[in-house]
C-alpha cells in the first residue's frame, strides 16, 4: 500500500480521482472462472450485455475470452448462454 | 455604501423566498412540510413567473430533496432547499453527507418540534439533532434577519477554505407566518454580494473527472473528520469580513451574537430565535424599573462562538439560559454549550437553566420577567427550570 498522507494532503469531500477503481483488481474475489468454447459459441453477445463487470472481451463483433483482472466468477455469462458455450469451473482448478 | 431599500410588509417565508429569489440558485429540491411550506410556495411562484432560471425539482420526500441537493451540488451547480421538523428528520442522512462532502447547499429551516406527540408548532428539537452534522446553523430572531442572513449565508457557504452547507433558522409560524415590515434590497445589489458560484470540483467539468462519495475505511475518514473540523474553524474566521460586507450595503449589524444591554448589566437572558426579541420588550420595561439587565442572544450557533459568549457572560452575577428543546438525560443544549463555554472565565456567573415553549408554547414577557425577577433574587434551584409549564 502507498504510504498513508495526512489531513492537510489529500483532496477535500472524501473525494478521489476518477476511475481509481481499475486499480482494484476484483478477479481475485472469484470463486468460479468462466471458460469459453469458442466452437460453441455464436457470438450473440449476450453475455456482452449481461456482465457486470464488462470483463467480456471482444474483439471484431467476436467474443474472444475474458477479462479475469475483473470478473468476479458471478456466472451470469454462463447463465444467459443460449448454446452453453460458457462453463463455470472450480477456481481451485487453476491454482498451482 | 448603503443600498436604496425597499420596505414590504411581508411573512419570514416570503422574506426567505425572496432572498431565494435574488440569490437565483441554479437548482432547488424541496418537499412541502409544515411549516416550512410557504417558503417554497412562494418561491415556486417566483419559478412558474420566470423570475428565476432556477431548476425547480418536486421530489417524493425530504430524504429525495436533500439527495437531489446533494447531487446538484457535486454536479457544480448553487443550490439551496427548506424544511422543517420531520422533513429535517427524515432528510439526516443525507444532511451529514452534504456537509461531509462538502456542498454548500443553503437551507431554510421553519423550525416545529420533532413528533412525537405530533404537534406542528415551534420549537428547535428539529434544528438541534442536526447540530453535530457539520452544517453552519444561524437562528434569526424576526423576519428581517431572515432576509439578510440568507444572502449571508450563500456567501459564507461558498466561501474558499469553507465551502460547508449552512442552515438559515426561523422560528416556525412566530416568524414564517406572521406579518412583519422587512425592507429588501435591490436584486442587482445582491447578485454582486453573493457573486458568481465558482464549484470547487464540479462532476459536469468532464475535463478534470473526479468520484464523488467513495468508500472511505479507517485509512482515510479520521482524516476527512479532521478536515471538516477545520473548514468549521475557518468558517468562524471568514464570517466578520463577510459580515462587515453585508453590513456596508444594509448598515445592520451581524455577528455571532448580540449584546442587549448586556455590558453594564450584573443580570442576563441568553437565547436564540424569536423569544430574543419578547427578551429585549422585558429589558427595557426592567431596565426602566432601574433593575440591571440584559440580554445575549446567540445569532450562529453553529460554529460555536465560545470566546464570544465568554467575554459577554464574564463578571456577571448571574445567567439564565433558555432552550426551545430539550435534551432527555442531559442538559438543555444551549445551557450545556454555555455553561461549558464559561468554564474558563474569571469569574463565573451563576447559571440557571429554563426549558420554554416546547411544541409551540406561548413564550410571554412575563416568562421572561419571572427568569430576570428569580436571578436577582437569587433563585436558584438544581437542575432545569421550566417556563409556561403547568406544575
Amino acid at each position: 500500500m502507498a504510504e498513508l498522507k495526512t489531513w492537510k494532503e489529500i483532496p477535500i469531500g472524501g473525494l478521489t480521482e476518477a476511475g481509481s477503481s481499475t486499480r482494484f483488481l476484483t478477479g481475485n474475489w472469484r470463486v468460479e472462472r468462466p471458460i469459453l468454447n469458442t466452437e460453441k459459441c455464436i457470438n450473440c453477445l449476450l453475455c456482452w450485455v449481461v456482465c457486470p463487470d464488462m470483463s467480456i472481451v471482444v474483439e471484431d463483433g467476436k467474443v474472444t475470452g475474458m477479462d479475469l483482472d475483473y470478473c468476479k466468477g458471478c456466472g451470469a455469462c454462463a447463465a444467459i448462454c443460449p448454446v452453453k458455450a460458457i462453463t463455470m469451473e472450480p477456481e481451485t482448478k487453476f491454482q498451482r | 455604501m448603503i443600498a436604496e431599500k425597499t420596505l414590504v410588509a411581508i411573512t419570514g417565508a416570503m422574506a426567505s423566498a425572496h432572498a431565494m429569489r435574488q440569490i437565483n440558485p441554479d437548482v432547488v429540491a424541496a418537499y412541502p412540510i409544515t411549516p416550512q411550506t410557504p417558503i417554497m410556495m412562494n418561491f415556486t411562484q417566483f419559478a412558474a413567473d420566470g423570475l428565476v432560471d432556477t431548476e425547480v425539482v418536486t421530489v417524493e420526500s425530504e430524504h429525495s430533496a436533500m439527495s437531489a441537493c446533494v447531487g446538484a451540488a457535486a454536479a457544480g451547480a448553487r443550490v439551496m432547499t427548506a424544511t422543517a421538523a420531520n422533513g429535517l428528520a427524515l432528510m439526516h442522512e443525507i444532511v451529514y453527507i452534504a456537509a461531509s462532502t462538502r456542498l454548500p447547499i443553503v437551507m431554510s429551516i421553519a423550525n416545529r418540534a420533532l413528533s412525537g406527540p405530533i404537534n406542528i408548532h415551534c420549537d428547535h428539537s428539529d434544528t438541534m439533532a442536526e447540530r453535530d452534522s457539520g452544517w453552519i446553523q444561524i437562528f434569526c430572531e424576526n423576519a428581517q434577519e431572515v432576509y439578510e442572513s440568507t444572502i449571508l449565508a450563500m456567501k459564507w457557504a461558498e466561501k474558499e477554505n469553507v465551502l460547508l452547507p449552512v442552515m438559515v433558522n426561523q422560528d416556525g409560524f412566530i416568524i414564517s407566518h406572521a406579518v412583519e415590515n422587512v425592507e429588501l434590497l435591490p436584486d442587482d445589489v445582491v447578485k454582486e454580494f453573493v457573486g458568481e458560484h465558482i464549484p470547487h470540483a464540479p462532476l459536469l467539468d468532464v475535463e478534470h473527472p473526479v468520484t464523488y462519495g467513495p468508500l472511505d475505511l479507517y485509512d482515510y475518514y479520521f482524516e476527512h473528520k479532521r478536515q471538516q473540523i477545520e473548514a468549521m474553524k475557518e468558517a468562524e474566521k471568514v464570517f466578520p469580513q463577510i459580515a462587515a460586507e453585508l453590513s456596508e450595503i444594509t448598515g445592520n449589524e451581524y455577528d455571532f451574537i448580540e449584546s442587549y444591554k448586556l455590558d453594564d448589566a450584573e443580570y442576563a437572558i441568553v437565547t436564540l430565535g424569536s423569544s430574543a426579541g419578547t427578551v429585549k420588550y422585558v429589558v427595557d420595561e426592567m431596565r426602566g424599573e432601574g433593575k440591571k439587565v440584559g440580554l445575549l442572544k446567540i445569532r450562529v450557533f453553529r460554529p460555536f462562538p465560545v470566546k464570544r459568549i465568554a467575554e459577554a457572560l464574564d463578571g456577571k452575577k448571574a445567567v439564565a439560559v433558555l432552550d426551545r428543546s430539550a435534551s432527555f438525560g442531559a442538559e438543555a443544549p444551549i445551557y450545556s454549550e454555555v455553561k461549558s463555554a464559561l468554564y474558563t472565565v474569571k469569574e463565573r456567573p451563576i447559571l440557571q437553566s429554563y426549558v420554554y415553549g416546547l411544541g409551540g408554547r406561548d413564550f410571554t414577557p412575563e416568562h421572561a420577567r419571572t427568569a430576570f425577577e428569580r436571578l436577582i433574587k437569587g433563585e436558584f434551584f438544581e437542575g432545569e427550570g421550566y417556563l409556561g409549564l403547568r406544575e
